[in-house]
Order: C-alpha cells, then structure tokens, then sequence
C-alpha cells in the first residue's frame, strides 16, 4: 500500500515539474501566448483543462480493454471532444464573463497535444487509479505553467496580480500587450534551459 | 483557347454587371446613393438639395436592421454638407454593418415640394465584404502572429523554407475542404436539429475525415503531388486553426462564399506566416545564439517580434 502511494505521488508530481507540459515539453504552446495576460485567466483555463485531462484519462483507463488499436486515436479525439464540450457548456452557463474573455480556446482545449499525448503515452496501458494521478498531475502542471507566465505578464504589465495593486505603478505596458506573449514564453524557456545548463555543469565538476 | 477566353469575358461583364447593379439600387428615384461610414453613420446622397428644416428633424427618418422592423434604432445627431444633397446620420450605437438596413425617409421634401415616402436598403457591397473577411483571416487577424492558434505545427515545420512551403499548401488544401463541408453541415443539419451543441465533436471529426479523403484523393489524382506533399497531412490534424475555421464560420453565420473566403485567407495567412518564419529562421543557424536560446526560445523571440510587426495591420480595415 504504501509503495502505491508513493507510485501516485511521483506520478503527481512528474507532470508539474518533471515533465511539464509547457515548458519542458513544449506542448499546447497556443493558449501559454494567447491568453496568459492575467493569472485570473491562466487559473480558469487551467481548472478546464485540469477537467477535461482527468476525465478523459479515468474515460480511457476504463474502456482501454474494449478499444481496437486500429481505431484509438479517433477514440481519444471523441473522448476528448465529449468532455472539452461538457466543460464549455458548464462555463458558458456559470461563468459567462471568464468564458468570453478566454473566447475561442475553451473550445480549443480538444486539440491541445498534451492531452491526447498523455492519453496515448499512459491512460491506455494503465489502471484508472494512476491515470487519474498521472492526468491531475499533467492538469496541474499546466495550470501551474498557465499562472507563471500570468503573474510575470501581469506584473510587469498592469503592475497586479489577480487584479489587486501590486506595485503602484504600470512598469512595461508592452507585456500586456498580446504579442509580447511570444517573448515572455521565449524568456522562460531560455531561463529553464540556462538552470538546466548550470545545474548539469555542477554534477559534473562535483564528480 | 479562344473559348476560355469568351468565357473570360462572359464572367468579367458579369461581374461589372453585378457591382453596377449593387450600387445603384436604392429604391428611389431622387435618392442617388446610401452608404455606411465609420461604423456608426450613414451617408445619403441626394440627386438635389433637400429643405433643411426636414433634412434636419429626426422624426423624418426611420431605420432599421433588415430583420427586425421592430427595432428602430435611435438618431443622435443629424449632418447636412452646405449644398444640400448629403445627409449624414449617425447612430447612438454602432450599426452592424455586415446586416443590411431599412431607411425609410418619409415625406421627402425639395425646394418646398414633396417628393414622397423612400424606403431604402443599405447594404455593405457584398465584394468587398468578401474581399475584408479574406484580407482580415490573412493579414489582419492573422491565425498565427494575432491570434496565437497553430503553434506547434508552425514551430515545428518552420524549420526549412521547402518544407514550410509544403506545410501552408498541404494546410490551405484541407482547411478550405474541411471548412466547406463544415459549412454544409452546420447549415443544413446541426442548426435545423438544434445540434448546435455538438458543434465541437461533429467539426472534430469532419477535420480527420477531410485530412483521410484529401490523402485518398491526392494519392489517386496527382501521385506526384502527394509525394511531395503525403507527410504534411497528419499533421494538419495536430493543428488548432483546423478546427478554429468550422467553429468561428458557425459562430458568425457566415455563408457558403463567406466561408470559403475565410478558409482560404487562414491557409494563406498560415502560408505565410511560415514562409517568413522559416527564412528567418535559416538565418539564424548561422548566427552566433547564446547556449540557453538555442532553439526553441530564440524561435518564440523571433516569432514575438513578426507578432509586432502584423500589429501595425490593424489599423488596416476595409469598408
């Protein structure tokens, strides 16, 4: 039992640092630019996308047995496009000024790569209790992803965070504009890989 | 040869026939032109000059959108040009231009005398509504650079200028076939149905299936062309703007024509978006980038800075 719970808790936590789907996989780039300009928004299309991760990993990890190799990944899509479609009814009605300003990527969420990818990769040889980890894991990574480049666009944008006064003053109106998401995502992966570079060369001196 | 061009001509005097015809008829023998401006304003041209006392009175005018007569929408200030023959009303809010509009001018008067009740149609020119949604899906709002959609593909093929090239065509080739069927499916079963509701699994599935039948088609039709070009369509899949198109051509309602045009300009704009990203990015091979940039992140910088520069294409509209 407790050999399991460790199992789940590295599965947990593989896909918030490990494998990150953002910036150490380099999957579902569109939403990272398009719409990080809030942490607000980062957190709700995170909770979607945590949503729809989970639920359709638990889906496949139940029917993975019934599935024809052949027909998978038309499988995954509908799957997918079930519960991107589920969660985009339930914003539109409970959330409808959150779901206006995340506009067309809600709906989107059904051709994020991380998803299928993790479907294909651990869902559909796995028991429903680790794809649930492994997909909370994943939805969460993303979201943590999501709300970084929220909380570093924000503040150097709007001088806010969540919408309260954080600064006082607007230091560079230019990251909230939309393109400078390409740049911010590019500083990020710049700085991960620099991290990467300077940890590896430690290992190394200290052998 | 000849034949073609006979055709040619047939279609060019059509075509002339049809923008004349569009912008000439209004409805009324002293009205000589209606036309939107800036958003929120109508213009009419008069044949001569109208009583300014009656140019000048709001009750004098009634406007509507096409579809609901009901619905009359409030005239907050009206402008007469000083020989009397242009009317300007503008509009508490903005009109919706794509919809066509009623004005009804009644009692038009003329050095005193009444020249009857006009009802008039003002209208978009339906060429150059077609003309604004391509130009705006290519440049303006263009998939990659200002609505950040298709990043991964686009990252990924931008790699050499062939097969970036290869990429924007095999794309443009399978997102106007999927959009047209998507058309069809939406106007004459989703929305009848009410299965509106549907629309994110049925476009989905549409955009596999039309990557499956070009790849049959091309295989059969041009071998040729498919070896060229065969290894790019899986990834059409992988790619959000193919499955964006079908959704926002449903959202906005956009007829058969409307939605072609909108396909066509998302496959150019992506077409062209990677052709200037892949020469850039054959440039920088060769550059002397910093161990951490390498890659990736020095892409997304260069990307950033081609998003800035099609900025400056909004404040390109066309009326």
């Amino acid at each position: 039992m407790a050999s399991r719970t460790k199992t789940n808790k590295e599965l947990f936590f593989n896909g918030i640092l490990n494998e990150n789907p953002i910036f150490r996989l380099a999957l579902s780039m569109c939403p990272a630019v398009g719409i990080s300009t809030t942490v607000m928004n980062g957190l709700l299309l995170g909770i979607a996308v945590l949503f729809v991760q989970v639920f359709s990993s638990c889906t496949i990890a139940l029917m993975k047995d019934h599935i024809h190799p052949r027909i998978r990944i038309p499988t995954y899509t509908l799957t997918i496009a079930t519960w991107v479609t589920v969660i985009d009814l339930v914003l539109a009605a409970y959330a409808p000024v959150a779901y206006k300003a995340m506009g067309i990527f809600v709906k989107l969420i059904v051709a994020f790569a991380i998803i299928t990818m993790r479907l294909e990769m651990f869902a559909s040889k796995n028991t429903v209790q680790a794809s649930f980890w492994d997909g909370l894991g994943m939805g969460l990574g993303f979201m943590f992803a999501m709300m970084t480049l929220g909380v570093v666009r924000e503040l150097l944008g709007m001088g806010t965070v969540l919408g309260y006064d954080v600064l006082g003053f607007r230091p560079l109106l230019f990251f909230v504009l939309p393109s400078a998401g390409f740049l911010v995502v590019g500083l990020m992966m710049a700085m991960f890989n620099y991290i990467e570079i300077v940890y590896k060369g430690r290992k190394k001196a200290k052998q | 040869m000849k034949d073609s061009r006979r055709h040619l001509t047939l279609i060019a005097l059509l075509l002339a026939a049809m923008l004349v015809l569009a912008g000439c008829d209004t409805g009324h023998r002293f009205v000589k032109k209606t036309a939107f401006k800036d958003g929120d304003k109508i213009v009419i041209t008069f044949a001569g000059p109208v009583d300014e006392a009656w140019a000048k009175e709001k009750a004098s005018y009634g406007v509507y959108e096409e579809p609901d007569p009901d619905i009359l929408l409030p005239i907050r200030d009206i402008g007469l040009s000083p020989d009397r023959t242009k009317v300007t009303l503008t509009f508490d809010d903005r009109l919706n231009t794509a919809q066509a509009h009623i004005l009804i001018a009644k009692e038009i008067l003329s050095e005193g005398r009444s020249l009857g009740t006009a009802t008039l149609t003002v209208k978009k020119l339906y060429f150059g509504l077609l003309l604004s949604i391509f130009i705006g899906a290519m440049l303006v709002n263009n998939f990659v650079f200002t609505k950040y959609l298709g990043l991964c593909v686009f990252f990924g093929t931008s790699q050499r200028k062939s097969t970036a090239v290869g990429m924007g065509i095999t794309f443009t080739i399978v997102i106007v076939f999927a959009a047209m069927m998507a058309w069809v499916l939406y106007q004459f079963v989703l929305r009848p149905f009410q299965l509106t509701f549907l629309n994110i699994v049925v476009f989905i599935g549409l955009v596999s299936l039309s990557v499956q039948a070009v790849d049959t088609i091309l295989r059969k039709v041009n071998p040729a062309l498919f070896k060229a070009f065969g290894v790019y369509l899986v990834l059409v899949i992988a790619n959000c703007i193919a499955i964006a198109v079908p959704l926002i051509l449903a959202d906005n309602e956009y007829t058969g024509l409307e939605s072609f045009m909108l396909a066509l300009g998302a496959g150019l704009g992506f077409l062209v978006a990677l052709f200037l990203m892949s020469s850039a990015r054959e440039r920088l091979e060769l550059a002397n980038v910093p161990p951490s940039f390498r890659g990736l992140p020095i892409a997304f910088i260069v990307a950033g800075l081609f998003a800035l520069a099609f900025l400056g294409f909004s404040g390109m509209s066309i009326h």
